[in-house]
């Protein structure tokens, strides 16, 4: 049978990856349904109507506002995709390329680009997003930059060990001597050999960049009102704790179980795409 | 073996002046007027210029940065804006919360870790370890901030064990300042212990598959004695490297969860600080962050190259 054929039969026999893909599909699922149907208006404030327990109107209860938490859950989703897709985006984009030139190089060039990426690490992503956010004020904009930021040297790194095992194969050989150049050897060989490893790393970055927006709108400094986002409805839940503790579940319960799914589907996809790795574990 | 400590001490010295570059070209140079920020849009130009002269910001870039990095080796970190007292003594104040926290979270993350992680390779695909992974993925996924919420939840809302949050201080007594400090050092320790649990059981299951393990059993030695005094020293090269990126991460952390249990910590500090636009505090307290995990790196390189000796022969 062929490669094509077995993958995907490996694939649902995965517990992790059928897991991990459930999730993930129920995450982008919902909030591809909160772009055209929310139970209720995730904007609209109902004062008299304000923490309100779950009832057949509203399944999951209201917020201090009077808001639906349901809709703003749905709608929260949203936010998540959004920050995770554009800040994943900015590390893939700067960190594969560095990370190829970096191996396709050698010499100086990866020398600079492996240190830069070091020196990266001495400012954790949270760090440098309040850093950002003290220049130029908190919002969801700069927070996905520096979120994006944080993730280039780490695509950097994988790239370059991925693209560093390829160039020593044989086959790179027989392209340089057709008489290929490294930039097209790049393209057309290295590339396409490490995008198993780059997209397993994406997808843990996905989660990471979910759980560093969330962390970031709890502190105010991400997502700001009216748009919903599970962190800032922790962070008001958390003032209502002796009131309404179920406000402080629900919007942790989101976000651990996109993480937990993007975890599984990275491990899986691990698992899939290298058996050697699946394995020895 | 000195010119290997030598390189890194380069390197860790290097890094360091480096960070000091970023922090001071992002927080004083790039954003235009500091002084403007500090007092907002809407300030008259004269106070704007006054405080800019009170700040040394009418000084070139060069000369402000060489003053900031006389002051930061003499210990002479200027006065906060907002909290009108030394820089000096305000971070001395919360670094006294904020050490004490991510140590106690570090020693609860190795032990946990450690402990679940050897248990489950030694117990490799049986229910053990299956269940140890899967806590180990729950873990990573739960943010901790919101763990921290359910502690406090459960802890303080529910149980009434513990307050739900505030730093007594350590002239109080050690007990009640431990105490306080006790659940925002497990909701730090959570999700790194998932991570170095995941780590130390891959590292174990790696070393037990080498030859010297079989040739210890084979010498009679029982499964327990080869796992402790051979197998663990063996497999603690990528769990201390790991460890030390871990303790960085906790420091980090500690910006949020200080902020949950409102713990009068570094991190509460860089919070508050650029809440109040009080950059002095915010340039000093970020270095300060910034250098602390540059200097755990430093040490875990020393360690790493301690366990393993053929490193220092590769960098000779």
């Amino acid at each position: 049978m062929s490669i094509a054929l077995r993958l995907p039969r490996r694939a649902l026999r995965h517990p992790s990856f059928v897991l991990g893909g459930v999730l993930t599909a129920l995450l982008i699922g919902v909030a591809a349904l909160s772009l055209v149907w929310t139970p209720w208006s995730s904007y609209e404030i109902d004062v008299p109507n304000r923490l309100k327990p779950a009832s057949a109107l509203h399944w999951l209860g209201t917020d201090p506002l009077g808001r639906d938490v349901l809709s703003l859950l749905l709608t929260g989703a949203q936010n998540s995709i959004l920050v995770g897709v554009i800040a994943v985006g900015i590390g893939l984009g700067a960190g594969v390329a560095l990370g190829a030139l970096a191996s396709a190089l050698r010499g100086w060039v990866e020398e600079l680009v492996m240190r830069l990426a070091d020196f990266t690490f001495a400012f954790p992503a949270i760090l440098s997003a309040i850093m950002l956010t003290a220049i130029f004020g908190p919002g969801i904009v700069n927070s996905i930059i520096a979120i994006g930021i944080f993730n280039i040297p780490v695509f950097a790194r994988v790239t370059r060990a991925s693209a560093n095992a390829v160039w020593a194969r044989e086959f790179i050989l027989a392209a340089r001597a057709a008489g290929k150049g490294r930039f097209r050897i790049t393209i057309e060989h290295v590339l396409p050999n490490i995008s198993a490893s780059i997209m397993v790393q994406a997808t843990i970055q996905f989660a990471t960049a979910i759980l560093a927006e969330a962390a970031l709108s709890y502190l105010g400094l991400g997502t700001q009102p009216p748009q919903p986002s599970w962190g800032r409805m922790l962070n008001e839940a958390q003032t209502l704790m002796f009131n309404a503790p179920q406000l402080a579940i629900f919007p942790g319960a989101a976000i651990a179980l996109s993480v937990l799914g993007l975890n599984l589907l990275g491990d899986g996809l691990r698992d899939l795409l290298d058996p050697r790795l699946a394995r020895k574990r | 073996m000195s010119l290997f400590l030598l390189k890194r001490f380069a390197t860790f010295i290097a890094t360091l002046i480096g960070a000091s570059l970023v922090v001071f070209l992002a927080l004083e140079v790039l954003p235009g007027d500091a002084a403007q920020m500090i007092l907002g849009p809407e300030a008259p130009a004269e106070t704007v210029q006054n405080l800019r002269v009170k700040l040394g910001l009418d000084r070139p870039p060069l000369e402000r940065y060489l003053v900031w990095m006389e002051g930061l080796a003499q210990g002479d970190l200027g006065v906060s804006y907002a909290y009108q007292t030394p820089v000096n003594e305000l971070l001395g104040e919360r670094l006294a919360v904020t050490i004490p926290l991510a140590v106690m979270a570090m020693l609860l993350t190795t032990v946990l870790a450690l402990g679940l992680g050897v248990y489950a390779a030694a117990h490799h695909n049986r229910v053990g370890d299956v269940g140890v992974m899967g806590f180990s993925q729950l873990g990573l996924a739960i943010p901790n901030f919101w763990f921290a919420i359910l502690l406090i939840l459960l802890f303080a809302v529910s149980l009434g064990w513990f307050s739900a949050g505030g730093f007594p201080g350590w002239s109080e007594g050690i007990w009640p300042a431990f105490k306080s400090l006790l659940l925002p050092a497990v909701a730090l320790a959570t999700v790194q212990a998932a991570i170095l649990t995941r780590i130390t059981r891959s590292a174990v299951l790696e070393v037990l598959r080498e030859d010297f393990v079989r040739t210890a059993r084979a010498k009679g030695l029982s499964r327990a004695a080869a796992l402790w005094r051979h197998v663990l020293r063996n497999a603690m090269i990528p769990v201390i490297t790991i460890m030390g990126l871990q303790f960085s991460n906790l420091l980090a952390g500690t910006i949020v969860v200080e902020n949950v249990f409102y713990l009068p910590g570094l991190g509460r500090l860089i919070f508050q600080a650029i809440a109040n636009r009080d950059l002095a505090v915010v340039k000093d307290a970020v270095l300060l962050l910034a250098g602390m995990v540059v200097l755990v790196n430093f040490i875990v390189d020393l360690l790493y190259a301690a366990i393993d000796p053929r490193l220092k022969v590769q960098d000779t």
